[in-house]
């Protein structure tokens, strides 16, 4: 068990509703939640059998206590943020927000399902927007493709090469980013000062240790 | 002086060389013929996109999103954000309304704001490019400068999530927004009853579980054809990207024929104001509309 799981569990019992109300962003919602299920019938990615668990179970789920089953959960994961939920919900529960606090406060704990692949493309994504202060869209690329490993990223990247040639052709990609072109901004030290500021504020406000 | 003056926000994927550079020439372009001016916000950072989030956490994605609103506060006073990308407008917006609503968070924010040297007072409106054309210039004046209507030409307007859901332009349904249709008429094009126009793309997952975004991407492209469009035109650069760059993907696998054109609005009005191919940025399509070019050439 991680520190900090060990850390939590032991603070919020069995409450796990306090829990994610307290913890997670926008957690304080699920409490709202009438059951509905307008959230579940609206979700694009349902019908991919992408979802374990649509919304409304998960917010059943969280008051039922059910921690594990919630937390290693890989539903909240295919959440595309579409807002389809989010605009329709009659009791105005920001559900898109709350998927997105529901996987963040799993992977923090680190429960979040292993190799999960949209987990590592956020984590890729910030990391590599916050290094230079924007995007570079190359070595994202680069990164995503070789996560597992040398061969399965040449295949991957085999895959993708006719998107990849389409975009250097049409002037979209630019192979340079990957050899330390790229744009960047100029006070990176500035923006990872603030950064490293902000992680710690808000540690520090939820409680968590460092 | 320009007629409206604005702040710019590009975003990453807007930059020279990124994957929507095109969307951003003909952008300046279509700003050149109203006479409205964009000035970048000085050494601008990402939003953070709604994909960060499980690395970022909830005060770090503010903060990224705070120092934009204070570089625009300090060097662009008095005038609003503009950002072409729905997500980047998504991004901002939120962070908006969310540091107006706590001063929990503010303060913070501002207390991690210290450590690159700024502070935040006041956070400037933050709009999307659409909205500044329909809602500070309207359709009427946007109609004035066609010198080459696009008569005759079909265009399945795609909205998308991002540009329309959960702010969405005021006035317009979540269900049925008409603005896109509405632009693509005002310089003389035709829009088709077009059903998808709303249907979210897969959006991130397309990178991360491409199987199951190009079967969203699919059927909105199918219907595209079906609706009796020659080409699809969008708003937003994810949605672009998305819609254009994995067809040949889903002709594979599926054994589709897709090699529909999608296209930015700006570059339509461009065209339609007499702007050439290159003013449009027509070479940054990876799917060439071959229409589209011989109409400029004309
Ligand atoms: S739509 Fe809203 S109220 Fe209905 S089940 Fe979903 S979250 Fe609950
Ligand atoms: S925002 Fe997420 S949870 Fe809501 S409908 Fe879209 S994909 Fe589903
Ligand atoms: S949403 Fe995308 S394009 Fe916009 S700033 Fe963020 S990363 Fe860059
Ligand atoms: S890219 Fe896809 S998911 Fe993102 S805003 Fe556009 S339609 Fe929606």
């Amino acid at each position: 068990m991680s520190d900090m799981n060990q850390q939590m569990t032991a603070r919020y019992k069995n409450n796990f509703l306090k829990e994610i109300e307290e913890q997670a962003e926008m957690g304080d919602w699920v409490k709202m939640c009438m059951q509905c299920g307008v959230c579940s019938g609206s979700c694009p990615t349902n019908f991919h059998s992408a979802w374990d668990h649509p919304p409304q179970e998960l917010f059943m789920m969280i008051r039922a206590g059910k921690r594990d089953e919630v937390l290693e959960s890989g539903s909240m994961w295919n959440c595309v943020s579409c807002y389809n939920c989010y605009v329709r919900c009659p009791r105005k529960v920001p559900i898109t927000h709350i998927m997105h606090g529901l996987a963040e406060y799993a992977y923090r704990l680190g429960k979040a399902p292993k190799q999960q692949p949209t987990q590592f493309l956020s984590k890729t994504f910030w990391d590599n927007a916050t290094k230079t202060g924007r995007v570079n869209e190359v070595k994202l690329t680069q990164t995503l493709y070789f996560k597992n490993g040398l061969m399965d990223g040449i295949k991957q990247a085999m895959a993708m090469q006719s998107v990849a040639l389409g975009l250097v052709k049409a002037k979209r990609l630019n192979p340079m980013e990957a050899v330390g072109g790229g744009h960047k901004c100029k006070d990176i030290k500035g923006i990872h000062a603030m950064l490293a500021k902000a992680r710690e504020l808000e540690a520090q406000r939820k409680g968590r240790a460092a | 002086m320009a007629r409206k003056e604005y702040a710019f926000y590009p975003g990453c994927s807007s930059q020279k060389g990124a994957s929507a550079s095109n969307y951003l020439t003909s952008v300046e372009s279509m700003c050149k013929t109203l006479d409205v001016k964009m000035t970048e916000i000085p050494d601008w950072n990402c939003c953070g996109a709604s994909i960060s989030y499980a690395e970022s956490g909830e005060l770090p994605r503010l903060v990224m999103n705070a120092r934009n609103f204070a570089l625009a506060e300090q060097n662009l006073p008095g005038q609003d954000i503009v950002a072409t990308c729905a997500a980047c407008w998504l991004g901002s917006r939120e962070s908006k309304e969310r540091l107006e609503h706590s001063s929990v968070l503010m303060a913070d924010t501002n207390t991690a704001l210290k450590e690159a040297g700024l502070n935040l007072k006041v956070i400037p409106e933050v709009r999307h490019m659409v909205e500044v054309l329909i809602e500070d210039l309207g359709y009427d004046e946007l109609a004035k400068p066609v010198k080459k209507p696009l008569d005759g030409m079909k265009f399945a307007g795609y909205v998308g999530c991002q540009t329309n859901r959960p702010f969405g332009i005021a006035g317009e349904s979540f269900e049925n927004p008409m603005y896109l249709d509405k632009l693509v008429e005002s310089v003389g094009g035709t829009a088709t009853q077009f059903d998808q126009k709303v249907t979210c793309c897969g959006g991130a997952l397309a990178f991360s579980e491409p199987d199951k975004a190009q079967a969203q991407i699919k059927d909105i492209i199918e219907a595209a054809y079906d609706s009796g469009a020659e080409m699809l035109v969008t708003p937003c650069p994810l949605c672009q990207a998305n819609t254009e760059v994995y067809q040949g993907q889903i002709n594979k696998k599926y054994g589709t024929k897709f090699n529909m054109p999608v296209l930015y609005y700006s570059q339509l009005m461009t065209l339609a104001y007499g702007g050439t191919a290159k003013e449009a940025a027509l070479d940054g399509n990876v799917i060439k509309a071959r229409k589209l070019e011989e109409f400029a050439a004309k």
